[in-house]
């Protein structure tokens, strides 16, 4: 018995040993796993662990480890477990983060204790701008960017005006001034919601209506996507106002938006079908892990975060301490992105492509997203000049 | 003008659901003294058990009638299994077991249904705006909600103050004891107004449902305020239920609709944006505040016992 009990010790110990300081790549994910928004980031996670997968799960020649942490959707909760996985996990990468508030609040911890982090999807203004810090990388994009090809695309078509409608965070004002800063026609209204809470649009979509705008435009991810679109259809819109989005529909939410999500633009920076074999891989490779699911663009970006990584824990063959070599590394984006090659700008923020997606049933007789067309090409954020980082 | 006939209708829309699931707290709370925080999960469950009826048997009303069923006979099990054992504890001790409740009910739901939510597609002949006054029109389920929330409060008002039933109810909520002394079976009476109330908020969410998503913790945002209503309202009155949560639903929606334009004159453009959305959601509070200070017990309290 006494025998057993300590040969059970014995493998826990031999089992713990990889977890010993040094000896693993260890990377703390911060990203929403509990309430409405979980889909999405359940969906980060398995793109970052089949990129895991497809690395071998080891980095430099040292296996990783990943603790995952629920933001909860809450400041001060992704603040916390930033806190707890640099402070007492000391962890060599920070990763993660759907929400612009949870990142703002979290930024902080990172760089003062000189923690790389890595944003897989949010892209305040304020971290391109003045906020920019040597320490942070981020493989999605500044919040302004989509909804400024969006208006360009909406000045091709000729839209005259336009009706916005957001919530009313940290993204929500970046996305509605995104769009205000291309669109060369009239923003005739601009409503914020009150967000996550609020989930009922009557008052905005009555407002959009009667202000005789040409178009709305709006900016709702995860579940309140699908609440806009069903009330925007139910009230009659549809055949009415034509809609323009950013990060409102997306494999996450097309499932339940069904029908009425067809006919509605968006743009976006990585969609399924491009034509890189990396994606491809990506795709397929996520469609037979996780079956019955689609990876969306946060996926994809939390796949090219891992691979960011990789990149710079083998340029220092997995010496975590040499910071300004990883950091050097990080710089050059020297990894295969699914979105296709891009370069960083000076506030390491991606200078990249953005596409106009639309919703289509695919072989499988399913709606998915497909590429339609490229909005602009190599578009940098417009806060890069704030940062007081120089290439 | 005619916006504001059509903003109107929205925050009476709103209202009329938050009667709803008022109806049933105030009911369960009021008159059995049962503070249940898990109401908002049967708000929940009864979205989720029509999401599945209704793509079973492809009928939207009969999807809708199986599911309010089910959330009657859920209530009613639910009352028999766990909480008929509380009526008699501390407030506390009901919230800590009914907060309890809530985590299981959002976990059952994310082990049967998935963490990723449902969809509740409406029948064609609800998605046409319908045209109400000349120029106005408007979404044909909406309206829908209107008018079987009003059927319900007539409804639930002839029960309570015309019945037999509903003068046991009564009754029973003034001495509990006494009515049992009386050869009235309060336990069965108390289970069955349970029910009642289940059904109230699972009716709530099942109409609900098409014009948000079925997801896991949808009830809880909600339920904080069916309990502003309810103490606006006073607590155990139908009545006050039914007022307050018109006055609650258009103070939310008109404020939201409104404020913004009006701070505008004063502030500016974008000051008065991101402002606005924050106050619109304060004014309900900004009045339960006010009402508890000019009224503790409510604008339309029940009658004394």
């Amino acid at each position: 018995m006494k025998k057993a009990f300590w040969l059970a010790g014995a493998t826990i110990l031999a089992l713990a040993q990889p977890a010993l300081a040094g000896d693993t790549i260890k990377i703390g994910f911060v990203s929403t796993f509990s309430g409405p928004t979980a889909v999405i980031g359940n969906d980060m996670r398995n793109s970052f662990e089949l990129a895991l997968d497809h690395l071998g799960r080891k980095m430099g020649g040292k296996p990783v480890e990943v603790l995952y942490e629920d933001d909860g959707q809450k400041p001060d909760v992704g603040k916390q477990k930033t806190e707890k996985l640099i402070q007492s996990d000391k962890v060599d990468f920070v990763v993660g983060y759907i929400w612009s508030n949870v990142l703002l609040a979290s930024l902080k911890t990172a760089v003062d204790s000189k923690t790389f982090l890595i944003s897989a999807n949010a892209g305040p203004s304020q971290l391109a701008g003045e906020l920019c810090s040597p320490y942070v990388f981020s493989t999605s994009w500044q919040n302004d960017q989509t909804p400024q090809a969006v208006g360009t695309y909406m000045n091709q078509k000729g839209v005259k005006s336009v009706f916005l409608i957001g919530p009313n965070y940290a993204a929500g004002k970046d996305m509605l001034a995104g769009v205000k800063s291309t669109f060369k026609g009239q923003v005739v209204g601009e409503e914020y919601t009150v967000w996550p809470s609020q989930l009922d649009f009557s008052a905005e979509l009555t407002k959009a209506k009667n202000s005789k705008a040409e178009s709305i435009f709006v900016f709702y991810p995860g579940a309140a996507g699908v609440q806009f679109l069903n009330q925007y259809a139910q009230a009659g819109l549809k055949q009415q106002i034509p809609l323009y989005t950013a990060f409102t529909i997306d494999e996450l939410s097309l499932p339940l938006q069904k029908d009425n999500a067809i006919g509605v633009p968006g743009a976006q920076q990585w969609v399924n079908d491009l034509p890189f074999p990396e994606n491809k891989k990506f795709v397929e490779d996520y469609r037979k892990k996780y079956t019955g699911l689609r990876p969306t663009f946060y996926g994809a970006q939390s796949y090219d975060a891992a691979n960011l990584i990789n990149s710079a824990v083998v340029a220092v063959k997995g010496d975590t301490s040499k910071k300004d070599e990883m950091k050097a590394e990080m710089e050059k984006a020297n990894f295969k992105s699914v979105r296709g090659p891009f370069k960083y700008g000076n506030n390491h923020i991606p200078i990249q492509n953005f596409y106009l997606q639309d919703v289509v049933k695919d072989a499988d007789g399913q709606l998915s997203l497909k590429t339609v067309a490229t909005i602009v090409k190599d578009d940098q954020d417009r806060f890069h000049d704030k940062c007081p980082m120089k290439k | 003008m005619l916006v504001l006939v059509e903003q109107s209708l929205n925050g009476l829309q709103f209202g009329l659901l938050l009667f709803l699931l008022a109806a049933g707290l105030t009911l369960v709370f009021g008159i059995m003294d049962f503070v249940n925080l898990a109401h908002g999960s049967l708000y929940m469950m009864g979205a989720y058990f029509a999401a599945t009826f209704v793509a079973w048997t492809n009928s939207f009303v009969l999807g809708i009638l199986m599911a309010l069923g089910a959330t009657l006979l859920l209530g009613i099990a639910l009352e028999f299994i766990a909480l008929r054992h509380l009526y008699g504890r501390d407030h506390l001790d009901q919230v800590l077991a009914t907060f309890g409740l809530i985590l299981f009910f959002n976990d059952a739901v994310r082990l049967i249904w998935g963490p990723a939510g449902l969809s509740l597609p409406l029948p064609a002949w609800l998605t046409v705006p319908v045209q109400i006054v000349p120029g106005v029109f408007y979404p044909a389920y909406r309206l829908s909600i209107i008018v079987v929330a009003l059927a319900v409060a007539a409804l639930l008002y002839i029960v309570v103050m015309r019945t037999r039933i509903g003068m046991l109810i009564r009754a029973g909520a003034s001495n509990r004891e006494m009515i049992g002394a009386l050869g009235i079976n309060i336990k069965l009476l108390f289970t069955l107004v349970f029910g009642l109330g289940a059904a109230l908020a699972g009716l709530a969410g099942l109409m609900q449902a098409p014009i948000l998503t079925v997801q896991i913790g949808m009830g809880e945002n909600i339920l904080i305020l069916a309990f502003v209503i309810i103490v606006i309202g006073g607590i155990g009155s139908i009545r006050g239920a039914f007022m307050a949560a018109i006055f609650v639903g258009m103070i939310d929606t008109l404020g939201r609709a409104f404020l913004p334009d009006l701070l505008r004159t004063v502030l500016s453009s974008a000051a008065a944006s991101t402002a606005a959305p924050a106050l619109s959601s304060m004014l309900i509070y900004l009045l339960m505040a006010i009402v508890l200070v000019v009224r503790p017990e409510g604008l339309f309290p029940a009658a004394k016992r």
